[in-house]
């Protein structure tokens, strides 16, 4: 089973906690070695459920996983290897931070000179190696995060998990150790899988994303793909701002195809994810790849449409404008005397390139 | 003008408030009104207490050394006492005194001296019953012979001497009663009579009944709040609920349960006869011993054991033992080393509370206990409400407190009384 592509595999997983729904569904995933992938998607989408599976705390239902081209579902928690940091952080609140990161070595039975070195090398790696000694509710959250990140990692597991690891944090403090995880990760070139409902974090962070939604992969690929190349409506919707509008597919012409809104009007987009004439979809476009009032006539896509609201957000406007039928429509404007210039209830003139737009399921 | 406030402020060393008052005098007056609710609101318990169990506790525990009542009874008699050189018998001058002590004196508190003298020296209840019914028909001295003839205890030294023991206002006598000691007639303590020896043994059982009750609960209990800190809460409070029947249920009541479970005759013997695990002349005594206080008193005290282990250990995050997993340790080890020492203040606020019930128990040793399985509690009442010596009583119960104080102070030494956590 084991590839060199394949450090962790997923083998058509299956999980369910009563018999009778399924909070994960027929998951394939092949992991790297030395990957950042993080698993992002709303609560109750089986994100978790499938990280306590791979640490060992819940059993697959169904199929198989494996690591190293070892099959581990039988193989309990302790004797996996597998690094892990919790939700909270989970650090033992009567260990001081010293006893916190030798507990994994001396479960281990290395001697005392050596698991000293391996904590101190360790602790200094998160910058807390003055801090040795304090207890962990003596420390601020994002200390208490880095010595929970500093104890996935002292007994060199062969790969560390993260569950929503820099949740309590305030945002500013989340960022910045976003970065701090990232850099250690390229690092020690050590296999992260990593699990968080935030989609920033997610884009900041990993190699790949997988983006699960009801128990299933939605679509597994690098941050730029993702954003770029949603390949259905929720990826679409969940990733980044996204105007969408509703119609049927008119025709289909190799790579383009066209779909009529229920105004009339032809939208021209990539076709990713219709098959046939007469198929409902919903086109998807980034509202900063649409332009207002643009000279140029290079564009597929032209519409009349009117200024509902403006929001002024410092380097761009935000704009809200009714087009085909779809008075949520959003359009990034970049705050340059083109912004400046508009004004709630105006008529302008929007267009987009077919490549930008991109027709999906119904969602 | 508002220079001139600030080198008011840093040369008087004290800040005032916009209006000139100085800060802690307006914060003083602005948090009286708070106080002073705060202590009406105590106020009513504060009174009760004060009045049902403060004060009268305090006057029981002074009954332990008190010795004045019998000096309001002889108060000529014990003076003249002291000029007694304990050699010869005591002269005329110290028996008339005695004499017209007894004569005049009322019924009732020659009586209660009586019982007390007593206990410095037994006979001398009956001499001064016989003494106060004869004296009446002397009505003239010398004394000493008409009182040696209506009996001759009065010419027995040992009586006179015992009077030693009880001329100061205070006494450690009880106490020394409550470990076996007791004063001669010369006031040295000496060891009480092998037959009359019973506290010391009372008491290393009712230690050893308190420990063993408190380590059974423990055992038993643990696993349980273990099981219900873990459970969903459905399950949870149903088993909860279970735990606190005995609570909802009378005390004496699951005492006499127990009594007809385990008699020789009784539920536990006759299923192992019928199951032919035991023969019939084999029984099992469960009841009317210590093995029957130690049963009985677990099942009693465990929800005192369950109820604060619960508490603490539904505290305990589910993640530090999945942590402790993870970073590799054996399921006994993570428990042994990271989940036990996180449910110390538990252990130690159900275990404290346990031993505190179970060294002061009295009703359920005197039904189930039999002879063998009596604790010191029951001869605090049986003093209390038999033989009404109230000093002896008292003074058992200040051991017992100051024991429990003691104990505590190691407790408090050793594990820190802030980690003690009832919920």
């Amino acid at each position: 089973m084991g590839t060199s592509d394949s450090f962790v595999k997923f083998d058509k997983v299956d999980k369910s906690y009563d018999g009778e729904t399924l909070v994960v569904k027929d998951l394939n995933v092949d992991i790297p070695q030395g990957e950042f992938l993080t698993m992002l998607g709303p609560s109750g989408s089986g994100k978790t459920t499938t990280l306590m599976m791979l640490a060992g705390f819940e059993t697959p239902t169904g199929g198989e996983i494996y690591l190293e081209g070892e099959a581990i579902n039988k193989i309990p928690p302790n004797k996996r290897g597998i690094g892990m940091v919790f939700q909270n952080y989970a650090l033992f609140p009567h260990l001081t931070v010293n006893e916190n990161l030798a507990f994994p070595l001396e479960v281990r039975k290395l001697n005392k000179s050596e698991i000293e070195e391996k904590v101190k090398k360790t602790l200094d790696m998160v910058e807390l190696g003055e801090f040795g000694n304090r207890m962990p509710l003596q420390l601020s959250g994002g200390q208490q995060q880095r010595v929970a990140l500093a104890r996935s990692l002292v007994f060199e597991p062969r790969l560390v998990l993260m569950d929503e690891p820099l949740g309590a944090l305030d945002k500013k403090l989340r960022e910045q150790m976003q970065y701090e995880i990232k850099h250690i990760h390229e690092r020690i070139g050590i296999t992260v899988v990593y699990v968080t409902h935030d989609q920033s974090e997610a884009l900041t962070m990993s190699n790949r994303i997988a983006v699960f939604n009801d128990g299933k992969i939605q679509q597994i690929s690098s941050p730029d793909v993702l954003y770029e190349k949603p390949e259905n409506a929720f990826v679409a919707n969940f990733i980044g701002e996204n105007n969408q509008i509703r119609g049927k597919v008119k025709s289909i012409n190799g790579k383009n195809c066209v779909v009529t809104t229920e105004k009339g009007d032809d939208i021209t987009s990539l076709k990713i994810n219709v098959n046939a004439v007469g198929d409902a979809s919903t086109v998807s476009l980034r509202p900063e790849r649409v332009e207002i009032n643009s000279p140029d006539s290079n564009f597929e896509n032209s519409f009349n449409a009117k200024v509902k609201e403006l929001i002024y957000l410092g380097d761009h406007i935000r704009t809200r404008v009714e087009v085909c039928g779809n008075d949520q429509f959003i359009v990034k404007v970049p705050n340059s005397y083109k912004g400046a210039n508009l004004k709630e209830g105006a008529s302008v003139k929007l267009s987009w390139k077919a490549s930008d737009s991109r027709a999906l399921d119904l969602g | 003008m508002f220079r001139d406030k600030i080198m008011n402020e840093t040369t008087a060393g004290s800040i005032l408030t916009t209006e000139g008052i100085p800060l802690k005098v307006s914060l003083q007056k602005a948090e009286r009104r708070n106080k002073i609710r705060a202590v009406l609101l105590v106020a009513p318990l504060l009174l009760f207490i004060l009045f049902t169990f403060l004060i009268p506790i305090g006057d029981m525990l002074l009954r332990s050394v008190d010795d004045s009542h019998i000096n309001t009874v002889f108060p000529k008699t014990f003076k003249e006492y002291k000029k007694w050189d304990r050699q010869d018998l005591p002269s005329e001058e110290l028996y008339k005194t005695m004499f017209f002590e007894v004569k005049e004196s009322e019924g009732y508190a020659i009586g209660k001296a009586s019982t007390r003298m007593n206990y410095a020296k037994s006979g001398w209840k009956s001499l001064l019953k016989k003494s106060k019914r004869k004296f009446k028909k002397i009505e003239e001295g010398p004394y000493k012979e008409q009182m040696i003839a209506i009996d001759k205890k009065w010419a027995n030294m040992e009586y006179w001497k015992a009077i030693g023991v009880m001329v100061d206002a205070t006494t450690a006598g009880y106490y020394l009663n409550a470990v076996d000691l007791k004063y001669n007639v010369d006031k040295e303590v000496v060891r009480q009579k092998e037959n009359r020896r019973i506290y010391n043994h009372t008491w290393f059982k009712t230690f050893k009944v308190s420990v063993l009750v408190m380590v059974f609960c423990l055992m038993l209990g643990y696993p349980i709040a273990y099981l219900l800190s873990t459970l969903p809460l459905k399950y949870s409070n149903l088993l909860m609920i279970c735990v606190l029947l005995p609570f909802w249920t009378s005390l004496l009541v699951r005492t006499v349960a127990w009594m007809v479970m385990l008699q020789q005759k009784g539920v536990f013997n006759n299923l192992l006869v019928m199951s032919n695990i035991i023969a019939d002349e084999n029984r099992f005594k469960l009841m009317y011993n210590e093995t029957a206080t130690i049963i009985v008193m677990t099942q009693i005290l465990l929800p005192f054991m369950v109820l604060p282990l619960y508490s603490v250990m539904r505290t305990i995050s589910p993640n530090y033992m999945r942590a402790a997993l993870n970073l590799g340790a054996s399921p006994l080890h993570a428990f042994w080393k990271i989940y036990m020492p996180n449910s110390v203040p538990g252990i130690s606020a159900g275990c404290m509370l346990v031993f505190i019930l179970a060294i002061g128990y009295y009703i359920t040793p005197e039904l189930v206990g039999g002879k063998d399985g009596q604790m010191i509690g029951n001869w605090i009442a049986y003093h209390l409400k038999t033989t009404l010596n109230w000093g002896l009583c008292a003074a058992l119960g200040a051991i017992l407190l100051g024991v429990m104080t003691v104990l505590y102070w190691v407790y408090n030494k050793l594990v820190g009384i802030e980690n003690i956590k009832l919920g």
